[in-house]
């Protein structure tokens, strides 16, 4: 074992919010800053030769490797969970820029009421309507609050889009910083059904520029291509934002931060009350200790929480008593196909991008009455030309062809290849006593550390939204001229087989009090002043649209509360 | 060492062959060469490779809607996916127990991919080569819910619409298929045109797009 001299800070992680908070402590404070990230470097160069559907999207080249590393799975506490022997239905990133290498750049804001989600609930409707077993609880922010930093973040990245077109959108104190990318045939046709049927299409806000775009570090990145290798890829140009585009280059001007790859963190240390920096794994095997004395984790959903875990900081939550906070509130967005489109023509959506599309927000959170229904929130619908490529994309059969292989289903298939598509649900995923992390008690990481455990299963209120949206984007399909539209499965069981998307959340939630969270607001652990959490793993529930760009503003906030406050009075921030 | 097997195509096999793609339009799928060519094989021997290759040209035959896996060399592309690190499971969760799950909890088997085909040609049988189409496709339906037919069909499907250098998708028949146009730089110019209306590209391939051969995962160690 080998002691490192000493760093101001340590942040675990080197994706998209450990390096933003490198970032923002190298451009602000003379602070020695050390990234650790367990993965590879990277640079845009490597994409160009990454353009190949087979290695990257199908055996999932960036991904974290689960040969050293998964979690296990079980739906109920009663169940015997198991490995997650291939990654699947959330795909976890590594290397440098995580998984914000091969992320889509989808990046809607969350509705304002997102944040006060039991309070706005409980009195349009009385706590009567809450679901059976639910801890769904309020951020300890609200809107306003985050407002700034979405619009700090917006211009960050250079996000393309359109406000005012989305009556249910909160308010932006800016517009964005470039106009909305160009749209493919299918979300226009999807644009022009809903608009036809009284919903509030908009552009989908994109990371991918439509417009060449310096922000305000002086990045300058070209327009996106629509190449159409986008989501599970990295950009060969730099036209999507990638941790590794627009944070490295700003990070390698500061001699005081150092990213260090191939380091696996595997504890954090403390003292009294106080982290004392981290100890991890380097590539050579070798266990190597980094003191600092400010520890940042930035290592995603999970290994946030696991890394509290196994390091024994906090209370652990024991889902029969209802104890500890460390683990619960653990959810995943709640994506579903929804309806399957045939069409009588060709879509040709191999040109396009991850976030090229058209989404509506009438159906999501509390945009609608539910008065009369049997759920509560509801989904982020879109429609989207972004690549598909062929391997995972081929097969899509209509329902009167049984056959899944041979002369048949082969045609059929050919005839549905570029005709059929699917509208996107991205439901909100609420939080419920039930659905938790704690560590595995049989299976062990490469290091010998316990895996991470994962009890999850989806409720009937997820069950009744999809139902009820589905219905709902039938009526647009078969409005969009679809010969046939299918409605797809509904959720019965979580599975881990089926790709859903890599947004994970909870486990080290924030909250306005320790008796009801691992953080505070400013995302400061309760116990421990001198541990920050950045992620999704603070958001104590799920909402709808995807958690990017409010991960990112909660880091530009916590940033700011550390350099304006902490650093001149270190101590729980109020 | 293991004795050195090839396989054998006759390229113009593939050469000639009317396809239709999505437009309805008739295709002539492009052959590079009408030379036989002899495929080193990496995993397989010919025996194993015949068995493979009748197999998948079952699941994705070649028929009046154009060529198959055998014309795409989906048996070139399983058998290099099977030699390199996804053969072996080098990326999979391999720790033990190995318990029996629930369908959710994913795929909890201790065979490798490649221990998986070595059993599955057992089931398939040393004379499958050999049988008429009905009775191929009376054999691999008594094997569709196994383990082994799930991997070769899912096998199928990458095999044939793989990029090239994979080893799959020869002279990308299987793009041409389809109309997909693979890896290209750029659709600026057309992502908002051709609303409706097909629009196919001439397929091109990641070692031409990029100029130079790009190394394939399973050649990695
Ligand atoms: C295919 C895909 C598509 C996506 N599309 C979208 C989208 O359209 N919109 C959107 O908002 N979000 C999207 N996401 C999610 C988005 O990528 C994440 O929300 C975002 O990257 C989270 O940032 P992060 O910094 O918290 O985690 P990450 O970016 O994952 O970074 C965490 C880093 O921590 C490192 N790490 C983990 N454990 C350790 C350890 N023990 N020691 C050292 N380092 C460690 C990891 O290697 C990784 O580099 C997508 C994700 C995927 C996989
Ligand atoms: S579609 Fe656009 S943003 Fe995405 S990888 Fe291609 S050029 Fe980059």
């Amino acid at each position: 074992m080998k002691t490192l001299p000493r760093a101001d800070v340590a942040i675990v992680g080197g994706g998209w919010a450990g390096l933003l908070m490198a970032k923002e402590l190298g451009a602000r404070t003379g602070l020695s800053v050390v990234v650790l990230e367990r993965g590879a470097p990277r640079k845009t160069a490597d994409y160009f030769e990454g353009m190949d559907e087979l290695d990257y999207a199908i055996r999932l080249r960036m991904m974290q490797d689960a040969s050293k590393e998964t979690v296990t799975f079980r739906h109920t506490s009663k169940d015997r969970a198991l490995p997650v022997r291939q990654f699947a239905s959330f795909l976890p990133g590594t290397g440098v820029g995580g998984a914000g290498e091969h992320w889509t750049g989808i990046t809607p804001r969350f509705l304002p009421d997102c944040f006060e989600i039991l309070t706005r609930t409980v009195e349009r409707y009385g706590a009567g309507r809450l679901p059976e077993n639910h801890s769904m609880q309020d951020w300890g922010i609200t809107y306003a609050e985050l407002e700034p930093f979405y619009t700090r973040a917006e211009k960050l990245l250079g996000i393309s889009g359109k406000t005012g077109l989305d009556p249910f959108e909160g308010p932006h104190s800016a517009e964005y910083p470039t106009p909305p990318q160009r749209t493919g045939y299918f979300p226009s046709l999807f644009r022009d059904a809903a608009r036809s049927l009284g919903y509030h299409p908009s552009p989908v806000p994109s990371a991918n520029l439509s417009q060449a775009y310096r922000n305000p570090d002086g990045i300058v990145r070209p327009a996106c291509t629509y190449c159409g290798f986008c989501e599970r890829f990295g950009c060969m140009v730099g036209a999507k934002a990638q941790p590794t585009n627009m944070l490295l280059p700003v990070i390698a001007r500061h001699k005081s931060v150092t990213v260090r790859t191939g380091a696996n963190v595997r504890r954090v240390l403390y003292k009294d009350g106080k982290a004392t920096g981290v100890s991890y794994v380097d590539a050579n095997g070798e266990e190597v200790v980094q003191p600092a004395d400010l520890v940042v984790l930035a290592s995603w959903t999970l290994n946030n929480t696991r890394l509290l875990l196994l390091s024994k900081i906090g209370e652990a939550y024991d889902a029969r008593s209802g104890t500890g906070h460390l683990g619960r509130n653990f959810t995943h967005q709640a994506t579903f196909r929804g309806v399957v489109l045939f069409f009588d023509r060709p879509l040709n959506r191999f040109m396009g991008s991850g976030a090229c599309g058209v989404a509506i927000r009438d159906l999501d959170g509390d945009s609608f009455d539910h008065g009369p229904l049997n759920f509560i929130r509801g989904a982020y619908i879109g429609a989207y030309s972004r690549g598909h490529p062929p391997i995972g994309s081929f097969g899509v059969v209509p329902p009167s062809v049984k056959a899944t292989w041979g002369s048949e289903w082969k045609k059929a298939a050919m005839d549905a290849f570029d005709c059929a598509a699917n509208l996107g649900i991205s439901g909100e995923h609420l939080a419920y006593r039930t659905n938790y992390l704690d560590l595995d008690p049989t299976y062990r990481d490469s290091h010998g550390d316990p895996l991470l455990r994962m009890t999850m299963d989806w409720n009937d209120n997820e069950r009744n939204m999809i139902g009820f949206v589905s219905a709902k984007m039938a009526q647009v399909g078969r409005e969009m001229g679809a010969r046939e539209v299918v409605a797809a499965a509904l959720p019965r069981r979580y599975d881990v087989n089926t790709y859903r998307s890599t947004h994970l959340q909870g486990g080290t939630i924030m909250g306005v009090n320790p008796g009801n969270s691992v953080v505070n607001p400013w995302l400061q652990h309760w116990r421990m002043s001198n541990l920050f959490v950045l992620g999704a793993s603070t958001f104590p529930q799920n909402p709808s649209g995807n958690p990017t760009l409010t991960i990112l503003a909660q880091t530009l906030r916590t940033a700011d509360a550390i350099v304006d406050r902490y650093l001149k009075h270190p101590g729980l921030l109020a | 060492m293991r004795r050195r097997h090839f396989l054998t195509f006759s390229a113009t096999a593939v050469g000639g062959l009317l396809v239709f793609t999505l437009d309805r339009q008739p295709l002539r799928v492009h052959a590079q060469s009408d030379r036989k060519i002899r495929v080193p094989l990496r995993f397989f021997d010919e025996r194993e490779a015949l068995l493979v290759s009748a197999a998948v040209a079952r699941i994705f035959p070649s028929d009046a809607t154009g060529p198959g896996a055998m014309e795409g060399g989906v048996v070139i592309y399983i058998d290099r996916q099977l030699a390199g690190p996804y053969g072996r499971d080098r990326y999979r969760y391999t720790q033990p127990p190995f318990e029996e799950g629930i369908p959710e909890q994913g795929y909890q088997g201790k065979a490798t991919p490649r221990e998986v085909y070595r059993e599955g040609l057992v089931l398939l049988g040393q004379d499958f080569d050999r049988l008429t189409p009905a009775a191929q496709d009376a054999r691999l339906r008594n094997m569709e819910t196994t383990y082994f037919f799930r991997l070769l069909r899912q096998h199928t499907i990458e095999g044939m619409f793989c990029d090239p250098m994979h080893g799959g998708n020869a002279d990308m028949i299987g793009w041409q298929l389809i109309g997909y146009p693979g890896p290209q730089m750029s659709w600026s110019d057309h992502i908002d045109q051709h609303y409706g209306k097909p629009f196919r590209p001439k397929p091109r391939s990641l070692n031409e797009v990029v100029g130079h051969q790009v190394k394939p995962g399973e050649e990695a160690e």
